[in-house]
């Protein structure tokens, strides 16, 4: 199969979803000519025109506002936000907005929308510009909210986002935007709620999303030389999340870490973590484990940033404690 | 009063709307005095010229946004009494089947996208969907209502210079009773409020929002002119509201005298100075607009006690529309 970039494969993504329904157009920052300052988008408006890729001002609540509206009326907007950062610019609309006009009409109302933006530390990007907010909205009632983790699911998932009838975020990983995977030339989509298992195991469980799969399954390597066998699972979609296939692997390996990059108090893992420990609980031979980013803005320094993610050797260094039963603490 | 220029039925459509929205709120008042009526809400009495006018001048493809003070928007551009007050008892057969209540009411099949708690919430929407008539080629025209005080959001100078750059068909109309909640518009706007649009390049007027012909006659003009796409627009609309900043603001001598009130409900009340033209211009008879009242006052009263006895939503639809399908 042929190989693509992440960036291409979520350029390919809006361009078949664009030429399939005239609906669907791009609205954001230096999206057209530019096609982004990862060059995503590159292309596009050569293709579509600039009444289909849209370059707005800088004014992440009005054009985000705007896309609520026109997808409230029968359009199909695309958002670009640059950075994920600028969410809590865009909160109101978002999250008052956007999230809530379905239920508050009583179902009549809807709003076909895709943000989307970027999470991800280690580009020396310093604070304002690193972090991974997926908790923050995943919080929020009437978002969707999608992870890919890879080129494939780049593309499968935001085809979908495009056909789904609800306003959804998705996150990219800035630093993978140049790596290739294999995606097929047919057409694909990605349906919501569905985990990807990408290795098998029967020793610990590990669920990681984003760019922390490639974490995962580094950890996964090198665990092997151990002689523990993990499996890696990617759940894809964090809202609506695939509660079923994560349980499922739980109940056969016993022992969980759950990884993902944002911070990790009140984040993405603990979310996971708990559901496994109530409905697993008894199947369960250690405290299921997170880890996400320390909880401290993103430090410029490379020296002090790469200390902040998770990394393969911390995962392999909790996963071996979990599985030779060190992690069960006194009281 | 503006020159008459339309015809006979348009007047008693448009007076007709006026009482409507005023009986309306009449009993809204009623039920929430009497405890009938849960949460709060936000009487539009006093500003029935401003929603009628700018209504009359759209049709149902056309769309508004509306705020927290909504519910003459929403009578205005069509909605019946009965959904409207099942909504506001949260019945499920509101509106909204009772998810949005008084603050979020939106009646879609008349183009309204529904009121908004956020002050300054809907201007996005709005001018989103004047993008999307834009780009799908739809002749349609989006009015954002809002009130003085939400014109100190950020959001509105954002969609504003969007909609002066792409040329949208939407309207602005800032509807100015004085006041923002318990403060005065002088202590919280700086300069003059059709200059900030005017900044923009956005052709703005001042209109008097107790003059119905007046508000209907200047919309119907930017109406038309924003469906040929020489859009946007903004309206601000002089008017007063009679009621408190809520139902619940009863002692508000600190931030307005009596006599201020006493002087707009007297000398400026936009039913009783277009009833008196409709009179005098031979329209309809004293005895032709008392019935009417009557008529209209008694199919609030029925709305209300049909309201009152309708069903709660079942509990099953309490986590049901948090995602579309
Ligand atoms: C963002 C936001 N801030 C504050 C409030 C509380 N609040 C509700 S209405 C209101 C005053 C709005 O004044 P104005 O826009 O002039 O409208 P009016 O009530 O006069 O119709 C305020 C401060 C709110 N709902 N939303």
């Amino acid at each position: 199969m042929r190989e693509i970039t992440l960036s291409q494969a979520v350029n390919e993504a809006l361009a078949e979803e664009m030429r399939r329904d005239p609906s669907v157009f791009i609205l954001g920052e230096d999206v057209a000519e530019a096609g982004t300052p990862f060059k995503v988008l590159s292309g596009l408006v050569e293709e579509f025109g600039t009444d289909r890729v849209i370059d707005t001002p800088i004014s992440e609540p009005g054009f985000v506002g705007m896309a609520v509206g026109a997808a409230m009326t029968g359009a199909r907007p695309v958002v670009d936000l640059m950075f994920g950062d600028f969410i809590y610019l865009v909160m109101d609309q978002l999250c008052n907005q956007a999230a809530k006009q379905h239920y508050m009409s009583g179902g009549k109302l809807t709003v076909p929308m895709v943000l989307r933006t970027n999470l991800g530390a280690t580009r020396r990007s310093a604070a304002q510009h690193s972090q991974s907010l997926q908790a923050l909205v995943a919080h929020i009632p009437g978002l969707k909210v999608a992870l890919p983790s890879s080129a494939y699911e780049a593309k499968g998932l935001m085809k979908t986002a495009i056909r789904d009838n609800n306003p959804v975020v998705i996150f990219e990983d800035k630093l993978m935007y140049q790596d290739k995977a294999p995606v097929p030339e047919e057409e694909y989509l990605i349906p919501f709620g569905e985990a990807h298992t990408k290795r098998e195991g029967s020793d610990i469980t590990l669920i990681a999303t984003s760019s922390m799969v490639q974490v995962a399954e580094k950890a996964a390597e090198m665990l092997a030389g151990d002689g523990i066998d993990a499996e890696v699972i990617d759940p894809r979609t964090i809202v609506p999340l695939d509660e079923a296939t994560l349980l499922d692997s739980v109940k056969k390996t016993s022992r969980a870490i759950v990884i993902d990059e944002g911070h990790q108090s009140y984040g993405v893992t603990a979310e996971i973590a708990s559901r496994l420990n109530e409905k697993a609980f008894y199947h369960l031979d250690a405290p299921v484990l997170r880890m996400g980013a320390m909880d401290v803005p993103v430090p410029f320094s490379p020296a002090l940033e790469d200390l902040t993610v998770p990394t393969p050797e911390g995962v392999v260094e909790n996963a071996r404690k979990l599985c030779a039963g060190e992690m069960i603490h006194a009281a | 009063m503006a020159k008459a220029k339309t015809n006979t039925e348009d007047y008693l459509r448009m007076y007709r709307q006026m009482v409507r929205i005023r009986t309306f709120e009449d009993n809204a008042n009623q039920l929430y005095l009497s405890a009938k009526m849960p949460g709060l809400t936000h009487m539009y009495s006093g500003e029935e010229a401003v929603a009628v006018g700018i209504c009359e001048a759209l049709t149902d493809d056309d769309r508004i946004t509306s705020t927290h003070r909504g519910h003459g928007h929403c009578v205005a551009k069509g909605a019946e009494f009965k959904e409207m007050f099942c909504e506001l008892l949260g019945k499920a057969e509101g509106y909204c089947r009772g998810k949005g209540g008084s603050m979020h009411i939106a009646d879609q099949s008349h183009g309204n996208l529904g009121a908004n708690a956020i002050v300054g919430g809907s201007m996005g929407i709005a001018t989103g969907s004047a993008l999307r008539a834009k780009l799908m080629g739809k002749d349609d025209v989006t009015v954002c209502f809002f009130g003085d005080g939400a014109t100190a959001q950020g959001l509105m100078y954002e969609v504003m210079n969007m909609a002066a750059l792409w040329n949208l068909p939407v309207i602005y109309a800032c509807e100015n009773n004085g006041y923002s909640e318990y403060t005065k518009t002088e202590e919280i706007a700086a300069g003059s409020i059709t200059a900030r649009a005017e900044a923009f390049g956005i052709e703005a007027h001042t209109v008097d929002g107790q003059d119905v012909l007046a508000v209907n006659e200047l919309t119907q003009k930017l109406v038309a002119r924003a469906r040929k796409g020489e859009g946007p627009f903004f309206m601000e609309l002089m008017t007063y509201r009679y009621h408190g900043h809520h139902v619940g603001d009863i002692n508000r001598e600190y931030y307005r005298s009596k006599d201020e009130e006493k002087d707009w409900k007297d000398n400026r009340d936009p039913i009783i100075r277009f009833r008196a033209f409709l009179v005098s211009e031979g329209i309809a008879t004293e005895a032709e607009i008392e019935a009417m009242n009557a008529e209209i006052e008694k199919n609030a009263t029925e709305a209300v006690a049909y309201a009152e006895q309708a069903p709660y939503p079942p509990a099953n639809e309490v986590d049901m529309h948090v995602y579309a399908d």
